[in-house]
């Protein structure tokens, strides 16, 4: 059972050695990413040591270790599976002996997994000698983090399943999924960590399911955490995995039987 | 003359299919003023915690924004050029579109455009206007003659930038998710660029000059004239950078094979 899904993660991963191009030009984008957010977060900090209990070295590891980790959770599922239901291969794919979302979870994973070895671990040792941060040496903290980015992850996977399915019912959903991501970046902590939101943002936020994308994660390694806060971390992570199956599961029954191929 | 009227022909098309799938056309105007709320938000948030971006004020930190809008939803309206390589190579809509007598970008940029994005030109001068109303701004008699300059010239240096990197699909048919990439990284000319170090701002400056498309420009309607030099030469970085993408383009339809599907 599980065996379908481990080829089709391994498959991905083969496809992305074989498309280098995206690998070079990640390296480029996303140092110059971390770069640029470093100095504008060093801008902010100004002559302030220290801002909201956040100090400008753990600000500076939350940059790096935050970039570093949305080059595992972000994936395109959202587009390919628009284009598959736009142009009708949904149809196709559809008959194959497996879930076509967990599928595409999978095939998330793959590429996760391909960023994360030859992207992410060689470029936070990079990133670790240029600027000023201070990852933790304790193995347990690396462990939750772990767990926490898995999380974060299936998180990120979901709502981008989510915006997806939504092309059964709007044809052209591009803007949606440009919007998505913009608001995903802003909402999930990435370029803000939301303990710096003012506090009724920061209310409404902890009841949305962004913070589990890149700000958990993130705060568990750059800010060393205490042990019961990461496990109310964890568990708010672990909510919300089951919860969006929910919509999904929805939306699935829903659109296939609305199913309607352009053209085919 | 023909290209014009060839326009005007692709406009009307455009309208016909926009028409077609109404609803669709709602959600792209949200999902762009959404866009550009989320930014304005970053831009409040960072300025609720300092009351200086290393000298410059928050209102100038939003004029800035404001501003960059501007040239950015001309490039987004003509240079939609996303989904080039799903449509063009790998479905082979290009063998069509080279069998025609037009220049084959014109077409391509013609099928793709998306005229409704200029809406976020509105919003731009709404949030300029704003700012420039809050410090309030002298205006010189010059300065909408530059406007117009510069905003044309940034216009020219995204896209010629985006042809560039969209020609790749000529060169290789693998396919990349460079251009989405490229949305984060433009933003980076909208800050002012004497937070960055040196290399960031080489980077942003001649490499990729997202700097000419946003902060250049409008240090100089903010009547800042330490970058007056860079400011002055966003036409002529327009036109360079246009012309590069042209250039590399027309290079790559030589080079076209076709998918072979």
């Amino acid at each position: 059972m599980l065996e379908k899904y481990m080829e089709l993660m391994r498959l991905r991963f083969l496809m992305m050695l074989a498309y280098r191009v995206n690998y070079y030009s990640g390296i480029i984008i996303y140092s110059l990413n971390i770069g640029v957010y470093y100095f504008l977060w060093m801008a902010i900090y100004g002559d302030q040591s220290s801002i909201n209990g956040t100090s400008s070295v753990q600000m500076a590891t939350y940059v790096a270790v935050a970039w570093m980790s949305r080059a595992f959770y972000f994936n395109n599922l959202d587009r390919e599976i628009a284009q598959e239901i736009r142009d009708g291969t949904v149809a196709v794919q559809l008959l194959r002996p497996y879930s076509y979302v967990l599928g595409k979870g999978f095939q998330g994973l793959g590429e996760g997994v391909f960023r994360l070895l030859l992207f992410s671990v060689p470029g936070m040792v990079i990133v670790s000698f240029i600027f000023p941060i201070q990852l933790p040496s304790d193995a347990s903290t690396w462990g939750w983090f772990a767990i926490s980015l898995l999380f974060g992850f299936i998180i990120n996977t979901q709502i981008n399943v989510l915006t997806g399915l939504m092309a059964f019912f709007i044809l052209n959903n591009m803007g949606m999924i440009r919007a998505k991501r913009v608001i995903i970046d802003l909402l999930s902590g990435l370029v803000i960590p939301i303990t710096f939101f003012p506090g009724w943002a920061k209310e409404i936020l902890s009841y949305l399911p962004f913070q589990g994308i890149s700000y958990v994660p993130s705060t568990i390694l750059a800010k060393g955490v205490p042990l019961a806060e990461v496990i109310t971390f964890l568990e708010v992570q672990l909510i919300w995995t089951v919860l969006l199956w929910v919509p999904i599961r929805l939306l699935w029954i829903n659109a296939r039987r609305r199913l309607v191929v352009q053209g085919g | 003359m023909t290209s014009s009227k060839l326009f005007i022909d692709y406009f009307m098309q455009y309208v016909k299919t926009r028409l077609q799938y109404r609803s669709d056309f709602l959600v792209q105007m949200v999902t762009d003023i959404m866009f550009q709320a989320v930014n304005l938000v970053f831009i409040l948030v960072v300025f609720s915690h300092t009351t200086q971006l290393s000298s410059w004020s928050r209102e100038e930190v939003i004029f800035i924004y404001g501003y960059f809008l501007v040239p950015f939803s001309i490039f987004a309206a003509f240079f939609n050029l996303w989904e080039f390589n799903e449509r063009y190579i790998i479905k082979g809509e290009l063998d069509r579109v080279l069998t025609r007598p037009v220049h084959s970008l014109f077409q391509v940029m013609m099928e793709t455009m998306t005229p409704e994005s200029l809406s976020g030109a509105v919003t731009g001068l709404a949030v300029m206007g704003w700012a420039a109303w809050e410090m309030e701004l002298d205006f010189y008699w010059y300065d909408p003659l530059f406007f117009i300059l510069f905003i044309l010239g940034g216009a020219a240096v995204y896209g010629g930038l985006y042809i560039m990197l969209t020609s790749i699909s000529l060169f290789s048919d693998s396919k990349t998710d460079i251009q989405p990439i490229m949305y984060n990284i433009g933003n980076y000319g909208r800050y002012p660029i004497d937070i960055y170090n040196k290399v960031i701002q080489i980077v942003l400056t001649w490499l990729m000059p997202f700097a000419f498309v946003g902060f250049y420009p409008a240090s100089f309607l903010l009547h800042d004239e330490r970058w007056l030099t860079f400011a002055m030469f966003t036409p002529v970085m327009g036109l360079i950078w246009f012309s590069l993408g042209v250039l590399v383009w027309n290079l790559g339809i030589k080079n076209y094979r076709g998918a072979g599907s």
